[in-house]
């Protein structure tokens, strides 16, 4: 539901990251990385920020969406497992002392400048 | 991989507090690729303004010795009659703060103030209607407040258990409220909610006698699939009966806190 927001941060950032002397050109895409837990619908996402993305360098730009798996890390046995259901104890000794080593992620990977060119 | 042997920017704004390097236009790797386009790696976090934001409301909070408590439920949950009653608990040992988020209405805050704490009223809908609690709006509300003179600040969300579970808004322990209308499954429907909380209260039990379906021990057991070892406090915000269980946890919590 906050997607909007979400979308107008990314159109932020991606702005600040076109370096001074290719302040003209054009993005063909952004990739992004989504953790499965984090609280995104990819869709809406996509929605968002094609609309927000009109009347800047970003208009018309793919917005590619990398969904990250909830993997965990056991602080009990070590074990390591990816997380597909809703249940965050380690199946192997049961132990709900976990680490969520990814899956919470909502960022930024890089931006494809079309050539100016091309 | 693409970028081997460059130097790659790094940005994470992590929760832990480590300094991490943060980019500058240009400073990025640029690299060519055979599909006509040029990648420029960015490699941010979307909510590092967020999460800027919500630690320096945490390094304030910690200079004026406020323990400060994010209170989410969905709406209609109960969670205005919970802090209502928690307050009159409270405010015998400690000087209380609410700051109370509402898309529209100030209802709440007129609720909240009878209680005697000051209370300072955010709606949204100045900020686009958000459905949730953002750092920067936490901040602009503390304009509102004393902080010299509290001792526990208490946060009350936007009822939503999707969205404030991802925003840091700088506090010490966010404590999520079920109530037993809702269903058991809701834990493992909104499983980050339930993962990012502290504590959980599975409110509302006074109206059990009504509801023949609800299985509390299923609710409690959901709750702990995603939150393994989670304090689960079954309260009655009417009655409040379970109410003990639930202010020992938050009174030891601010104890850690405030010595």
């Amino acid at each position: 539901m906050h997607e909007m927001g979400v979308a107008m941060q990314i159109i932020e950032i991606a702005q600040a990251s076109i370096p001074a002397d290719m302040a003209d050109a054009r993005v063909a895409r952004v990739n992004l990385k989504v953790g499965k837990l984090s609280a995104i619908v990819a869709d809406s996402l996509r929605f968002c920020f094609e609309v927000v993305a009109r009347e800047t360098p970003l208009a018309g730009a793919e917005l590619h969406i990398e969904e990250v798996p909830v993997q965990a890390r056991c602080n009990a046995c070590r074990h390591e497992w990816t997380i597909d259901q809703p249940a965050f104890a380690c199946p192997d000794c049961k132990s709900g002392d976990i680490t969520l080593l990814s899956g919470r992620e909502l960022d930024i990977e890089s931006l494809e400048l079309a050539e100016e060119d091309a | 991989m693409l970028l081997d042997g460059i130097n790659r920017i790094r940005a994470y704004h992590h929760k832990d507090g480590h300094d991490h390097h943060h980019p500058h236009p240009g400073d990025g790797p640029v690299e060519t690729r055979s599909s006509g386009t040029r990648e420029i790696k960015v490699v941010r976090r979307v909510l590092d303004a967020n999460e800027i934001m919500a630690e320096a409301n945490r390094e304030r909070f910690a200079a004026q010795n406020i323990f400060v408590l994010n209170l989410m439920s969905s709406p209609g949950s109960g969670k205005t009659t919970t802090l209502e009653k928690t307050l009159r608990h409270l405010m015998r040992d400690y000087r209380c703060a609410v700051i109370v988020g509402d898309i529209c209405t100030t209802a709440d805050a007129d609720r909240l103030a009878a209680s005697g704490a000051p209370v300072v009223q955010i709606n949204t809908d100045e900020f686009g209607g958000d459905c949730h609690l953002a750092a920067h709006v936490i901040e602009k509300a503390l304009g509102g407040l004393d902080l010299a003179a509290i001792d526990i600040l208490i946060v009350e969300n936007i009822g939503n258990l999707v969205c404030p579970a991802e925003f840091d808004i700088g506090e010490d322990k966010r404590a999520v409220i079920l109530s037993v209308t809702e269903g058991e499954d809701k834990p493992l429907k909104y499983p980050l909610m339930f993962r990012e909380c502290d504590a959980a209260l599975l409110n509302k039990i006074d109206l059990l006698p009504y509801l023949e379906d609800f299985d509390v021990k299923l609710a409690a057991d959901n709750i702990r699939q995603i939150h393994p070892g989670i304090p689960v406090f079954e309260t009655s915000a009417k009655t409040e009966e379970g109410f003990e269980g639930w202010l020992d946890w938050l009174r030891d919590s601010a104890k850690e806190k405030l010595g």
